[in-house]
């Protein structure tokens, strides 16, 4: 960099300021390699690209407004008196934990805004990783190469809820508490160990006097640890894979198109933090989040009516609700399969979604890397299947507030609750087959738009008389986005004998991936796309029909 | 809004043209056509639209500041424990409200400043980037495997079995120290599930009073709490115990009880069941007198009270454990024993 002095005459012979200090700091961090791979660096737009976005910001949100929290907040389970500011809890035995929540909301200046703005922003990451994630699904962004990363966002997911959950249990409330209580009795019901893990974990008997200082190392540290790790992990793997994109012209599996990320996309995203930070703050100005004041302290043998868990926890609230109490005794032990089965339920409800990635690329056999999204439309089974699990997930979460939809909507609790026992298996293979339905038939509109243009509306006597409606024909740009897709055929089991003529012994998985490609590609759940010979056959002919 | 004042020679030549469709190609009318060209926008064309939004974005760049002047003026004008009626939110914090409102606009509107900087100012031509496979190329890949290969051989890693198998039993047996370090986590579990405070001769105690009960003091319909005399909330082991003990007492007809060991265990129509849902031990609270019905409010479990409180719905596995009571001799009500079985949810040892 000698000739600097002479590329900078404005400034006496020297280079600007933040050249010389990006020039000291390339000598030692090698930044220059680093920024010309990635100042440039095109990112596609798409309004759904915005989502993974809000997950980001709103966990930076959670993590500046926790640290401010932690300065006031006291995880302690020392009983103590209140005597604060709130009047209608003066004199009351609380925890230490309770009592700081307290002083957080009503005597630090501010500090109700930041607790609030912390809970609504957990709220949101929650909704916004669920949503996000099902914007990946749809669009097949997991495919080959990002398998990993559809990973690292499955587990800051299943993390995510657990951080909540340890998050809202700190303040020792009578509604958490509940909660914890819930969650120690799904652990007794754990066989063989469940006992010892419920002593092991509360330090004794529940509630016992140590679980708001674990919870609280587990929720300041232990648990967002690992999270920033992912998130920096995700993020990586993000600018190295390049972003996907939706097909359209000038768009191909080689390519990515789209803004640079000086300035756009620094202006955009960046831009984007403050919107989001600044939508949640007000939120947090405007509406309430568990008032903990109006809840009262833990007490084992109190509880309040329509006990709710933060939203993301519902599912599984939904799972336990709706499970019939089944017990079994045999030799002097009990398998509480009324609480064990929900348990295992929901984990491998979970693990189903994490490992779809896998099973399909198992299905197609496909080994190539994927960088164009799908329409959801053209990948009718994958859709299908992704609606029947929301839909599953979505019964269990109405479960999980039975009593809540029985009082608003003045219906029986046992109603509810049964209707949830039978939607949950009845609800998702109704969902599937509907919106296999639905994609077949969007898939069918193309078709026809592609081979007889788009409908004008504008209807056109002929001179014997018959009525037509006039199409016009597609650009090319939307002929070709419209028939990007590629469409897979399904899998054949190979020649059962060999080149011998000896009878070659078929295996189970080969005719079951055999079965699954002919679910997932077969003549039932795909319409062929039109064909280059189709189409000039058709509008070569007459013109408009 | 205004496109006849725009000069002319700022006009692109071919605005307008991209919309008309063009001629497929013969060959294959689905090829892709590459990137459609760059549509202007006004700002790039009209120097005075690009004025506009630059005004634009200052402005609320500037609201910006105004709202963190906001912010701070309401931190320190308004008292922290005034509330006041906002339509509909109704009675809040005041300051809660102003400091949640300033600084949402403060940060708001930096942010549609930068994105409105984004979209009219900054260029918005699309560009396209190339991709390269992610997995290596051949030459990389065979360097690699030899590389390692090399580096495992130079490690005798492979011959010398005894080092091999030593160090993963090394490695294998060092976590047993971390699991042992966890071990004081907490105590074994031994038969604290099955003991209660209950036990013969223990007064009920009214949980609202604080005084021990007659049968008299319990109408019938009515639902009573109840703890062992002796526990008192400044207790040190108060939530444990009540965690266990808490009782709930009920009046029936002694007609009207179904369940026989029931009736033996209860005086006078008054019977006292664990407040502790036998699902996952959430305290009882709700009660329905005409069907003598109990429900948990957190999963809806119901017993029916006058049935040895056998589960008639909801997720509980087994009936709430009944406390055999009596009266003592100054007329008081009694526990005769501790519970028979373990209160709460059930465990693997409960049998």
């Amino acid at each position: 960099m000698s000739t600097a002095a002479n590329d900078a005459p404005r400034s006496r012979g020297k280079a600007p300021a933040g050249e010389r200090v990006a020039d000291w700091a390339d000598g030692r961090l090698g930044i220059y390699s680093l920024a010309k791979a990635n100042m440039r660096k095109i990112f596609p737009d798409h309004w759904s690209f915005m989502l993974g976005e809000v997950c980001l910001y709103s966990f930076i949100i959670i993590i500046l407004t926790g640290v401010y929290l932690t300065l006031f907040f006291h995880p302690s389970m020392n009983e103590v008196t209140y005597h604060g500011s709130y009047v209608p809890m003066q004199g009351q035995l609380m925890s230490e934990a309770y009592k700081s929540t307290l002083d957080i909301s009503f005597d630090v200046r501010g500090g109700l805004l930041i607790r609030q703005i912390h809970h609504w922003a957990a709220i949101i990451f929650l909704a916004g990783m669920f949503v996000h994630m099902m914007r990946v699904f749809f669009t097949g962004a997991f495919r080959k190469p990002r398998e990993i990363n559809w990973l690292f966002g499955f587990l800051l997911f299943v993390l995510g809820m657990f951080t909540g959950f340890t998050g809202y249990s700190l303040p020792d409330d009578l509604l958490s508490g509940t909660g914890v209580r819930f969650t120690q009795g799904a652990i007794l019901s754990v066989p063989i160990v469940g006992t010892y893990i419920s002593m092991f974990l509360f330090g004794g008997e529940f509630p016992g006097t140590d679980f708001v200082a674990r919870f609280y190392s587990i929720h300041i540290l232990l648990l967002p640890g690992i999270m920033l790790g992912l998130v920096v992990g995700h993020l990586i793997l993000v600018f190295y894979h390049k972003h996907t994109q939706f097909a359209g012209p000038g768009k191909t599996n080689k390519n990515v198109v789209g803004m640079p990320l000086l300035p756009v996309y620094m202006a955009k995203a960046g831009g984007f933090f403050f919107l989001v930070f600044g939508v949640i703050a007000a939120i947090a100005g405007i509406v309430s989040v568990n008032p903990i004041w109006a809840i009262g302290p833990y007490r084992p043998d109190q509880v309040s009516t329509g006990a709710q868990p933060d939203w993301y926890m519902g599912f599984a609230e939904g799972l336990v609700r709706a499970m019939p109490g089944w017990e079994i005794n045999f030799w002097g032990h009990t398998l509480v399969l009324g609480v064990f089965v929900p348990l295992v339920i929901f984990g491998i409800f979970l693990a189903v979604i994490a490992l779809y990635p896998f099973i399909e690329s198992w299905v197609t056999g496909d080994k190539r890397e994927h960088h164009i999204l799908d329409r959801p439309r053209n990948a009718p089974t994958r859709t299908a299947f992704g609606v029947a699990w929301v839909t599953a997930y979505l019964i269990m979460l109405v479960g999980g507030g039975n009593d809540i939809v029985a009082t608003h909507f003045h219906l029986s609790i046992n109603a509810v609750t049964w209707f949830v026992r039978i939607g949950f298996f009845l609800g998702p293979v109704l969902a599937f087959i509907v919106t296999k339905r639905i994609c077949l038939g969007l898939q069918r509109r193309d078709r026809d738009k592609v081979l007889h243009g788009r409908e004008s509306g504008i209807i056109k006597r002929l001179p014997h008389g018959e009525f037509i409606e006039v199409h016009e024909p597609l650009s090319q740009d939307q002929l070709h986005t419209l028939t990007a897709h590629e469409q897979y055929q399904p899998a054949e089991i190979g020649p059962t004998v060999d080149e011998n003529g000896v009878q070659r012994k078929v295996k189970g998985s080969e005719k079951l991936r055999a079965k699954l490609s002919e679910a997932y590609y077969g003549e039932d759940s795909q319409i062929p796309k039109p064909t280059v010979e189709e189409y000039k056959e058709i509008t070569s002919g007459h013109g408009h029909h | 809004m205004s496109s006849q004042d725009i000069p002319e020679e700022n006009l692109p030549a071919e605005q307008g043209g991209t919309h008309v469709p063009k001629p497929a190609d013969d060959k294959n009318p689905f090829a892709d056509p590459g990137l459609p060209p760059h549509e202007h926008r006004i700002q790039d064309i009209d120097e005075r639209a690009a004025k506009r939004s630059e005004r634009a974005v200052a402005l609320l760049f500037t609201v910006s500041m105004l709202a963190t002047l906001g912010f701070i003026a309401s931190f320190v004008a308004i008292p922290h424990d005034k509330s006041i009626y906002v339509f509909p939110l109704g009675h809040i914090n005041a300051m809660n409200f102003a400091l949640g409102l300033t600084l949402g606009v403060a940060l708001f509107t930096i942010g549609a400043g930068a994105v409105h900087w984004a979209r009219t100012l900054m260029s918005d031509e699309e560009v396209a980037d190339e991709r390269h496979p992610i997995e290596a190329d051949p030459e990389t890949r065979a360097k690699v495997h030899a590389d390692f290969k090399q580096g495992a051989k130079e490690s005798v890693i492979g011959r010398r079995k005894l080092i091999r198998n030593t160090m993963l039993g090394a490695l294998t047996l060092m976590p047993l120290s971390g699991v042992f370090l966890l071990r004081d986590l907490g105590p074994l579990p031994g038969t604290k599930l099955r003991h209660t405070l209950w036990s013969k001769g223990k007064l009920l105690v009214n949980m609202n009073t604080n005084e021990p009960m007659r049968p008299s003091d319990i109408g019938v319909g009515s639902l009573t709490f109840a703890k062992p005399e002796g526990l008192e909330e400044h207790d040190h082991d108060f939530q444990n115990e009540i965690a266990k003990a808490a009782l709930m007492i009920i009046r029936l007809e002694p007609d009207s009880i179904k369940d026989k060991r029931e009736l033996e265990w209860s005086h006078e129509g008054i019977v006292a069941y664990s407040k502790i849902c036998t699902h996952v031990g959430c305290p009882i609270s709700l009660y329905e007198q005409q069907t003598h019905h109990a429900l948990c409010p957190c999963h809806q479990s119901t017993f029916d009270l006058a049935d040895g409180a056998r589960v008639i719905f909801g997720p509980a596995g087994h009936p709430l454990p009944q406390l055999r009571i009596g009266v003592n001799d100054e007329g008081y009500l009694e526990a005769l024993s501790d519970f028979e079985e373990p209160v709460g949810p059930a465990f693997w040892e409960r049998g």
